[in-house]
């Protein structure tokens, strides 16, 4: 199995609380990993470092050999990580197509001048982009919203735009942060499976979730962090088993618990 | 275009045709019919004009980007003085207009980027604050820097400015077409004026409809997850900034020339907030609506002030209230009736950041 992301010993310290501590993980080319753990374990804080919205304190990244830049979200995007959010950030105003259109944007070039003059490759490179973005409402399955406004949406459909969003930058790692959250359980059996597509199309998947049933049927391998640490790595089987994950999860025996 | 046709009440929905061709009539037969009602009146028209320009520029910082600027005039300001330095007796310079207008438009274009970069962390109030302060440092400036070295002649302004010459056609003549029939230097200016307008709205909606317009519409709704698709939002800012002055400098050209006189009473605060009432008067992130707040709001206190003294002549025989009066108080009751009646301005942006013609093929259809 080859490496796609490494994450070497990762720390970020917000003030008195140490949000994430020496967290190393590996994650393979083609599998979906899944990031667990209780409520204010890091999880988000880790999206946050990796896709460059903060400035890790120790540790870096390194994605396909390289090391990631930190900082700066629009270079870690351009190497090939894209992410959601937990609570869905949409661009309202925007149409679902132009939303996903917006998403293409670090694959484009098309410069002022080009736009100004409308020549020949800004027009086609736009009509591509149209197009495309088109395909990608389909796959997620709301192309029937294309010319919707973002806001107007329902809710499973805004989790499903964001995601085509985050494709529409051709990435290959997908960070999803809860997508499952506020789902009932028709649209989660969906997600399952637009994620298993996901997968299947050859992008690397990043999972954040609460719900254990969807992280278990869906992930290769899973996380768990605990107070900013990574307390288990392993198969979801064996990740069930694991007596400091069910202390983290239950307060059972660890000398954090509430 | 299309916006503006699809502004037009009643007719823009049904028959958007149509509409374009009125819209297109109006803007051509304006002048002709105000000519009828006395000089001044094209005249208004010709400030009209420029204050479109400078509210499809703020609109483009403001609508588009979301950037609150307060300071938008001073933009307008950098292009009056670089035409009144490079055109006219005051450094006995008489630079031509194609050279004064590309480099009114860089010089305002980099005031932009100085006024972009250290604000470029900032958001709402914040940022409102400080473009007011840049604005009100323009303007401070100007009036001061006649002394050790004079250089913009403070508060008395800089006279007689070299009028627009195209191709060795004064603007600033009239033409003497027969011995009774002569075309008005207004209408000349009007319809330069027109052209700058017609050519600005072109390339607003070009960039529109664009990874640029996208990108800024993106920012302007939730700049993290902008940041998150990897908009790379500080050079994003910047292009909003230098492009939306770039407008400004043309038309402070375009003011300068025109009026023949700068001086820095024209580039108040309430200059800048007047641009940007009409912006938001119209509706912020439209293009038509920009277009819209600007005529109503440039036209209207001058209707006020040649209606306001017969009228009121005529019906109480003496005058109550004095037109300057009388004008901010119908503009204070035209916001307070716009916010109560349409919150997001005259014309609520509608607008569209792609083409759907482009998946025709698939069935796609507004």
């Amino acid at each position: 199995m080859i490496t796609l992301l490494e994450a070497r010993n990762i720390g970020k310290r917000f003030g008195g609380l140490q949000a994430l501590s020496d967290v190393s993980l590996t994650i393979r080319k083609g599998e979906v990993y899944g990031l667990i753990g209780p409520n204010g374990a890091g999880k988000t804080t880790f999206f946050n470092v990796l896709t460059g919205a903060y400035t890790p304190d120790g540790g870096e990244f390194v994605f396909n050999g390289a090391v990631l830049p930190s900082g700066k979200p629009h270079l870690v995007v351009a190497q090939g990580i894209a992410r959601t959010f937990q609570n869905i950030r949409l661009f309202r105003e925007l149409s679902a197509l132009e939303n996903v259109m917006a998403g293409h944007h670090i694959r484009t070039k098309a410069s002022v001048w080009g736009i100004l003059t409308q020549n020949k490759s800004t027009v086609e490179e736009e009509r591509l982009t149209t197009e495309r973005a088109y395909e990608l409402l389909r796959y997620v399955g709301i192309e029937r919203f294309a010319t919707a406004t973002a806001k107007n949406l329902s809710y499973g459909d805004q989790r499903r735009l964001e995601i085509a969003r985050a494709l529409a930058t051709e990435p290959q790692l997908l960070a999803l942060d809860e997508p499952a959250a506020g789902m009932n359980a028709t649209e989660t059996v969906q997600l399952k499976n637009l994620i298993e597509q996901i997968r299947s199309d050859g992008v690397t998947v990043l999972l954040i979730e609460h719900d254990v049933k969807l992280v278990m049927g869906l992930c290769d391998r899973v996380a768990v962090l605990d107070f900013g640490r990574k307390i288990a790595e392993d198969v979801p089987a064996e990740v069930q088993k694991n007596e400091a994950v069910i202390g983290a999860y239950l307060g059972g025996g660890h000398k954090h618990a509430h | 275009m299309n916006e503006l046709a699809l502004a037009v009440p009643w007719l823009g929905k049904r028959n958007p045709q149509a509409a374009r061709w009125l819209v297109i009539a109006i803007a051509i037969g304006a002048p002709l019919v105000a000519m009828m009602f006395g000089r001044t009146w094209v005249r208004v028209l010709d400030f009209a004009l420029l204050y479109i320009l400078l509210a499809l520029g703020l609109n483009l910082v403001v609508g588009f980007a979301g950037l609150l600027d307060l300071g938008y005039i001073a933009f307008y300001a950098v292009g009056a003085y670089t035409a009144a330095f490079l055109a006219s007796p005051h450094f006995d310079l008489h630079t031509p207009i194609w050279i004064v207008l590309p480099l009114a438009a860089f010089f305002a274009a980099m005031a932009g980027i100085t006024l972009g970069f250290p604000v470029l962390r900032l958001r709402g109030d914040y940022l409102a604050i400080v473009t007011l302060g840049f604005g009100e440092i323009v303007r401070i400036f100007m009036n001061n820097l006649n002394y050790p070295i004079n250089i913009t002649n403070g508060p008395q302004g800089i006279n007689s400015l070299d009028p627009i010459v195209l191709f060795g056609w004064d603007l600033s003549r009239n033409i003497q077409v027969t011995e009774e029939l002569a075309i008005n230097s207004l209408f000349l200016y009007y319809y330069f004026f027109l052209a700058c307008v017609v050519g600005s709205i072109i390339f607003i909606s070009r960039l529109q409809i664009s990874r640029v317009g996208r990108a800024w519409a993106a920012m302007r709704d939730d700049e993290l997850a902008a940041k998150a698709i990897g908009i790379n939002t500080r050079n994003m800012k910047l292009l909003a900034f230098s492009l939306g002055a770039t407008f400004g400098g043309v038309s402070g050209v375009l003011f300068g020339t025109f009026q023949g006189f700068v001086s820095p009473e024209s580039f108040s605060l309430m200059e800048s907030i007047a641009v940007l009432t009409m912006v938001v008067f119209g509706g912020m992130g439209n293009i038509a609506g920009a277009i819209v707040g600007a005529i109503i709001l440039s036209a209207l206190p001058e209707i006020l002030r040649h209606l306001a003294v017969p009228v009121q002549q005529a019906l109480f025989g003496h005058v109550l209230l004095d037109p300057e009066v009388l004008r901010m108080l119908l503009l204070s009751l035209a916001m307070i009736l716009m916010m109560l009646l349409r919150p997001s301005g005259l014309i609520p942006a509608n607008a569209k950041y792609s083409h759907i013609r482009y998946l025709k093929a698939k069935g796609v259809t507004e």
